[in-house]
């Protein structure tokens, strides 16, 4: 993994590769998908909208169709050799160490945690929108295709697409909102790396499995208070 | 662990689609507020670009057709029929409904009769000045008591979302036959399916009897 590693070593400036193109692509091809559905879906839905935009026919086609396109990006880009890191990420998406346990009680305030790649935070929204992707994909399949299903079942889709949609629409704004706010996390889904001093403070189980173990000049520096021994993980 | 989030999200989604109905009634019942899902409110439908807008003085109604007299109505002569008023669920197809909502207007059998619509004919057709939306009715249905041509909306002039200034109003179908934003209505030998109908929805839509739908007659 140190192949990983560019820049001057050791004063912290130095790149950290995190995310490759395919995983970049597959998230923007992702952002652009969840665009076309919440436009679309704010037409077909929200009244004063409706109104507006109007086209029915189309707006619904295009809804539909972009849902159906979900997944495809993330089981292509996951599926040949060139998704080796994309799966490596998933794998470490869904493993819980119990630091991140600690750290999701704490809200996130507990500084002891010892974190991996992804914060417990991400982990939980990459998991959510995973699955209600899956719920969303269902219940539109079930309200479009309503034929061979009972009347209770198009009403109870209906009544979790529109909820889910509402979490959604919600976790979606909090996925901008904080990644607005931590330009280092923003500039890795742009460009695809971050700095060895981001990765230390945010990531720093993740920082030692790229750049091994030996402290570097600004580590020594700051004495080693939030590495307890007992927070060894699975990762 | 992600896995099993993952795995709840589908549990939960399943148990929604086959309990949720009972949920939704519930949230109805309880009065949902109307920016949340589920509440009992109208969602506006078009199926042209812009929202067709005409004020009540351009406003004209054509009676056409299969009829000794032709007729052309302004707003004005509408409102100067005797008018009919009719409080109906609303129910559309797509599954939403708004409890008891009174309309105001002129049965459309006046006004087949003041144009002296020919015996002979078996159907009506409909079509909305948005230039794209159109509807039918069989002459039986089109004579019912509770199908009006309304101009009012809970005791209001009907806004353009809705339809207005004037639009038809067939209370014990679903929403789609209940054209809206009415110019013309024409006399013809048989039915001619409308813009949804040709798109798979049911002719004869009967709130409860068609399109596959079990739900609470209407009217």
């Amino acid at each position: 993994m140190r192949r990983a590693a560019e820049g001057r070593a050791g004063d912290g400036s130095q790149r950290l590769s995190r995310f490759d193109r395919i995983e970049r692509a597959v998230h923007w091809v992702n952002a652009v998908l969840f665009a076309v559905l919440l436009a679309t879906a704010a037409a077909l839905y929200i009244p004063s909208v409706s109104a507006l935009v109007g086209r029915r026919e189309m707006v619904k086609a295009l809804h539909v169709y972009s849902g159906l396109a979900l997944p495809v990006p993330l089981l292509l880009s996951a599926a040949g050799p060139w998704g080796r890191r994309l799966r490596r990420d998933l794998g470490r998406i869904n493993r819980w160490s119990a630091d991140d346990v600690r750290w999701m009680r704490s809200l996130g305030r507990d500084g002891f945690a010892r974190l991996g790649k992804f914060n417990p935070g991400q982990k939980l929204n990459a998991a959510f929108t995973a699955g209600a992707a899956v719920v969303m994909m269902a219940t539109g399949s079930i309200m479009r295709w309503y034929g061979p299903f009972p009347l209770r079942w198009r009403t109870g889709a209906t009544f979790v697409h529109d909820w889910v949609a509402a979490l959604l629409a919600v976790a979606i704004a909090g996925h901008i909102v904080v990644a607005l706010r931590d330009r280092d996390a923003l500039r890795a889904m742009l460009r695809g790396w971050v700095t060895a001093r981001w990765a230390r403070s945010h990531a720093p189980l993740w920082h030692v499995e790229v750049l091994g173990s030996q402290p570097d000049p600004v580590n020594r520096a700051s004495p080693k208070v939030s590495t307890p021994p007992s927070a060894a993980t699975s990762q | 662990m992600g896995r099993r989030v993952v795995v709840a999200m589908l549990g939960l989604g399943g148990a929604g689609v086959l309990w949720g109905a009972r949920v939704q009634q519930f949230l109805t019942r309880l009065g949902t507020p109307s920016f949340l899902p589920g509440s009992d409110r109208f969602r506006i439908y078009s199926v042209v670009g812009s929202l067709p807008e005409r004020s009540a003085a351009d406003y004209r109604l054509r009676v056409t057709g299969l009829v000794r007299r032709p007729l052309e109505l302004t707003l004005a002569d509408l409102q100067a029929l005797p008018p009919t008023r009719v409080v109906r669920d609303f129910q559309c197809v797509t599954g939403w409904r708004v409890p008891s909502v009174p309309w105001t207007g002129v049965r459309l059998a006046d006004l087949l009769d003041s144009a002296g619509a020919d015996q002979r004919a078996h159907a009506v057709s409909f079509r909305s000045f948005d230039g794209a939306y159109t509807e039918s009715l069989t002459m039986d249905q089109a004579r019912r008591d509770d199908v009006i041509v309304a101009y009012q909306l809970q005791d209001k002039p009907i806004g353009a979302e809705h339809g207005g200034p004037a639009r038809l109003y067939v209370a014990p179908m679903y929403g789609y036959k209940s054209c809206k934003w009415l110019e013309e209505i024409r006399v013809v030998p048989s039915v001619v399916p409308g813009y949804w109908e040709v798109r798979g929805y049911d002719v004869d839509a009967w709130v409860g009897r068609s399109n596959g739908r079990g739900d609470r007659p209407t009217s």
